[in-house]
């Protein structure tokens, strides 16, 4: 087709290309050595301190990521007009992770050896915290993250101040053992933290006696579940688990009640649906339950002051949330770290972080200094009318995070 | 020709070989300059832009002057990046290791397609066989059949959403939606050395000069003047007793494995590949830079895709919400005033002299 | 037996849905090239239109139904627009308008975020379309029967208009032949923009029909929008009869490969499905039509 010629100098071009490769693959460094984190760089010599704020506030996690940005501001507010930390006033360099795990390692890099921060606030996914977390590791920095995960993970640079499976999942499935419930369905979207979720959700039916009836999954993007909920009301399920992602709730929930299901007859118990969403499913969803460590109805003087704040600085039609909460808990726990060590020194504040407790809005919450979770209260939600959770089960003390479930004699994490 | 004298003749020599002089301009900017400027953070994000440019100069053959718009060369791009980060991820696990991911979300064993992936050399082959084999038969179907035009870049997009969707559902093969990242080593180098990051990056920058020049001399060749004969009119070509399906299948696989080489560079370098690096979005991301710095030219895709990665980094840093009406209007704009690219500006001007002189 | 109702009804619905969004598209295909990737958007505009509209009509029994011409009009101007300042500029440059109007789809995914991104309130559901009818064990939503209808009407229309109509001579006549519709006296400039306008609403009471499925948000569209350019490629540019056909199978297939397997490895059977389609059938793709050598 095209002479010999040229197709020596293309496959000579190629080979140009491999070598030039290969030579510059010499100039690396074998060794073992310079394993060792990077030097800091943070600057703790003036009156302020430099911190990370770290959240989508572009694609399609946006929408609830905003809302953890919006109560970091609001701590970051409070603890500069009271002093800020260590005496140093906090200055925020905020960036947007853009819902895309690759942007959220470059990003947090950037905060970290550009910026130069003590500490980075932020992430929502696990996809983004998975991304964040050899970049954090190998540059020894500090990551808060406030969201509700699938647990099975623990690193010296992250705090995790959402709950792991064994302050929600678990806790969840107890509340459904004290109700009698006997058949349950699983609907979920298809990514990790619903399959890792129903997977223990699965080992601990098993335990307790509850039969699994049905287990449904829907694209991320896919938000028409009318087949799958068909495949419920075949069921007949007791009670739904669902650990559907975000929006696509709102196509579950339509098809609920479509098909004639309610919370009378099979009732949903969330994990994802707080006071953000409940009143924007396009039904009422009251009589539901979700599962969570922090409810806007909470009643402490801390929340009170909590949802005070926020609504004067954000407009009192805003409602408080779980992820809200632990961010805005998150921001107060690192200084209440940062001053007992007297320090913002990562291994200084590592080495002061166990025990170190705050009156949350959620009530007390104490960090682990082994895997670096927090103690929390589960608490158990059923939605009134008022899009509020009126809550119907508790814990009653904080439970201790236990992210690898070691404590569960049941749990066999090689199982299917 | 043969009566050109001797300024004559060296003017010649010039014009053929002055993109050759380009390509060593740039190759200094990235491979000497570049590491002697930039903060290893900024090096690493400019290697990642370099991954994408690799891909682009493949776009650019097949668009450019093959006339074929690949809208989902994310697979391809993705196709390298996954085959080169389950090499690093078993590497990073050890000999007798089993990636973390599979003990958290599987049952602890690895699938079977994985196991030759421990081979580096392997590995390598791959990432060149893999995308070519894939873009063999999928072109073998589409362009046998003379699919073309709108019908193709439907097809490829298509391919790119398809593909996506696969990865994220396959959560215990490839880590769905959260990808695959916490590589350690690459070929026996440490990733956390800034030593080693920087050879990395070295070895993306030194394929995309190769690149380049593989695509000059293709230009150059007679395939290439068939290549754009294809995409002026594909019939005449036909009826001059070549197969159009042959010249553009041809074209098509080496933009599909100029891609795979990009995302078998990116995994190391961005620490990551996920499903949202290789999706349609993605794909069209890479489409961008190629429609701005000029499709069919030599320099203009690479150029044109290094100027949108480092603007995604600059414009998301500074107006961290707005970054999305940018790369709208860049396409809207480019496409609807400069169809050629801001490479195709030079051409414009000197026209416009041109006839207001005469 | 409902394993086999279940995804065949659940399917028709889907492929009503495909077809109400690809209608739009194959017109505009069929009679200027023009392939437009912000069709989706048009869905979206379609399915805030709806939301919209039940803010201002308060009676939601109704406000669905207002809301379907409204989104006919909201939709259709928004087409129109885009035609008139962009597309018309692109005359006779097809890929580049698929690429420009990729541009376009992301601005307006942009747009409709920062407009409504955040209160995310979807539209609700009327309760005369809440319920469900059971065919021989599947529980069929009146909501996809709604859907039905609403596509076979829309199609009905469309029809009708192409048939009977001097407006649709004029466009049938421009997509046989566009410069001896011009020796005509027809305006296809003018036709254009009209049948741009007719295929943006269209998606536009597409959107109507999505909002009652799932959320109201800016990336609706491109949940459908792959799969209605797969009917386009498959059904053929320009052909009712071939758009509706491929509508259906490509909704009713992509039902059952999701029932045997899962929603995501139906989407891989389903392009499959596509490509092996066009190795039988890729005359019965295009309406024949060479433009000489070029």
């Amino acid at each position: 087709m095209f002479t010999t010629r040229t197709r020596g100098r293309a496959a000579g071009g190629a080979a140009l290309a491999v070598l030039t490769a290969l030579s510059l693959a010499a100039c690396g460094n074998k060794s073992d050595e310079g394993t060792t984190a990077a030097e800091s760089c943070v600057d703790t010599s003036g009156d302020t301190i430099k911190l990370g704020f770290l959240n989508s506030t572009s694609g399609a996690m946006s929408i609830s990521e905003q809302t953890v940005r919006d109560s970091l501001g609001l701590a970051m507010e409070e603890i500069n007009a009271d002093g800020g930390i260590l005496g140093k006033q906090i200055e925020a360099v905020e960036e947007d992770g853009a819902s895309d795990p690759a942007i959220f390692a470059e990003k947090i890099e950037k905060l970290l050896t550009g910026d130069c921060v003590a500490a980075v606030f932020g992430g929502w996914t696990s996809a983004s915290r998975k991304a964040m977390l050899p970049v954090v590791e190998a540059n020894n920095g500090l990551l808060f993250y406030p969201v509700q995960y699938e647990g099975l993970e623990a690193s010296e640079n992250i705090y995790y101040t959402g709950a792991t499976t064994n302050q929600q999942i678990i806790p969840a499935m107890d509340f459904l053992a004290s109700e009698g419930v006997e058949t349950l369905f699983l609907a979920g979207s298809d990514y990790v933290f619903p399959r890792t979720a129903n997977k223990i959700i699965k080992q601990y039916a098993a335990e307790l006696g509850i039969e699994i009836v049905g287990e449904e999954y829907v694209p991320l993007d896919d938000d028409d579940w009318t087949t799958q909920v068909a495949k419920i009301v075949k069921a007949k399920p007791d009670f739904v688990f669902n650990t559907i992602n975000g929006s696509s709730n709102v196509g579950f929930i339509k098809a609920y009640y479509e098909q004639g299901l309610s919370a009378e007859t099979s009732p949903i118990i969330s994990v994802s649906i707080a006071e953000e969403e409940a009143p924007a499913m396009g039904h009422s969803v009251t009589g539901q339950y979700a599962a969570w460590n922090y409810f806007q109805s909470v009643d402490s003087p801390e929340n009170a002051a909590f949802i005070d704040a926020f609504q004067a600085k954000y407009g009192s039609d805003r409602p408080t949330s779980d992820p809200m909460e632990a961010a805005y808990t998150s921001l107060y726990l690192y200084k209440v770290i940062v001053e007992k060590a007297e320090s913002f020194d990562v291994d200084d504040v590592n080495a002061a972080s166990d025990g170190v407790s705050f009156d949350a809005p959620e009530g007390t919450v104490t960090i682990d200094g082994e895997n670096h979770h927090i103690a929390k209260t589960a608490l158990i939600g059923q939605i009134n009318e008022d899009n509020q959770f009126d809550v119907v089960w508790s814990s009653g003390s904080p439970i201790e995070p236990d992210p690898f479930l070691e404590g569960y004699s049941w749990w066999d994490p090689s199982a299917e | 020709m043969s009566t050109t004298t001797a300024p004559g003749r060296s003017a010649t020599l010039l014009r053929t070989y002055a993109p050759l002089l380009a390509i060593a301009v740039l190759a200094v900017l990235l491979l000497v300059v570049a590491p002697a400027t930039l903060s290893a953070f900024r090096l690493n994000s400019l290697g990642k832009y370099i991954c994408w440019a690799i891909a682009a100069v493949g776009i650019g053959l097949a668009w450019g002057r093959g006339g074929m718009l690949v809208m989902g060369q994310g697979v391809f791009f993705g196709l390298g990046g996954y085959a080169m980060a389950m090499h690093l991820k078993l590497e990073a696990a050890g000999p007798e290791g089993v990636p973390d991911f599979m003990i958290l979300y599987g049952d602890g064993t690895i699938p079977g397609f994985w196991e030759p992936f421990r081979s580096g050399p392997f590995t390598l082959v791959a990432i060149v066989v893999l995308p070519a084999l894939a873009a063999t038969g999928l072109g073998w179907l589409i362009f046998k059949r003379r699919v073309k035009g709108a019908y193709f870049a439907i097809l490829t997009q298509a391919l790119a959403v398809v593909f996506a969707t696969l990865l994220v559902a396959t959560i215990k093969e490839t880590g769905g939606f959260n990808g695959l990242n916490q590589f350690t080593l690459f070929f026996g180098y440490n990733l956390y050395d800034p030593v080693n990051k920087q050879m990395v990056y070295s070895i993306a920058a030194g394929l995309l000069i190769g690149c380049l020049v593989v695509v000059w001399q293709l230009y150059r060749s007679r395939f290439g003047e068939l290549l754009v004969a294809t995409r002026d009119a594909e019939e005449r070509v036909r009826f001059l007793g070549h197969d159009p399906a042959n010249i553009k299948l041809v074209a098509f696989v080496i933009a599909a494995v100029m891609a795979s080489i990009g995302g078998a560079m990116f995994a190391p370098i961005a620490g990551i590949i996920s499903p949202s690096d290789v999706d349609a979005t993605a794909s069209i991301f890479l489409i961008a830079g190629v429609a701005l710095g000029g499709r069919a030219l030599l320099l203009g895709p690479a150029l044109g895709a290094l100027t949108v990665g480092f603007g995604r980094t600059y414009l998301s840093e500074q107006f961290p919400t707005q970054w999305t009406y940018f790369l709208g209007l860049l396409f809207v704009l480019v496409i609807l005033l400069l169809p050629l690219g801001v490479g195709d500006l030079p051409r414009l001007v000197r026209a416009r002299v041109g006839r207001s002189a005469a | 037996m409902d394993a086999f109702t279940t995804p065949l009804l659940a399917g028709t619905a889907t492929g009503a849905l495909l077809l109400i969004a690809a209608l739009g598209l194959t017109l505009t295909f069929g009679q200027m090239g023009v392939i437009n990737m912000a069709h989706g958007e048009f869905l979206m505009i379609g399915a805030y239109t709806a939301y919209v509209t039940q803010q201002v009509v308060t009676n939601i029994d109704l406000s669905i139904l207002v809301a379907l011409p409204v989104a006919f009009v909201v939709a259709g101007l928004m087409g129109l627009l885009l035609e008139v300042c962009v597309i018309s500029f692109m005359y006779r440059r097809p890929l580049d308008t698929l690429l420009v109007t990729v541009g376009v789809s992301l601005v307006l995914q942009q747009l409709a975020k920062d407009l409504f991104g955040a209160q995310g309130d979807p539209v609700r559901v009327p309760d005369w379309l809440v319920g469900t009818i059971p065919v021989f064990g599947y529980n069929w939503p009146y909501r996809q029967i709604f859907t039905i209808v609403l596509a076979l009407a829309s199609l009905g229309a469309l029809a009708a208009l192409l048939k009977y109509t001097s407006f649709g001579r004029r466009i049938r006549a421009t997509v046989q032949n566009r410069d001896l519709a011009e020796t005509m006296g027809i305006s296809t400039r003018a036709t254009d923009r009209i049948t741009f306008f007719i295929g943006s609403g269209l998606a536009g009471i597409g959107g109507v029909a999505v909002s009652l499925i799932s959320g109201t948000n800016p990336s609706l569209g491109t949940t459908y929008i792959i799969s209605a350019f797969l009917v386009v490629v498959a059904g053929g540019l320009g052909q009712l009869k071939g758009t509706v056909i491929a509508a259906f199978t490509v909704g009713i297939a992509t039902a059952f490969f999701a029932d045997w397997t899962s929603a995501a490895m139906a989407q891989v059977a389903t392009f499959a499905l596509v490509v092996v389609f066009l190795q039988l059938r890729p005359q019965g793709l295009f309406t024949v039509r060479t433009r000489g050598l070029a």
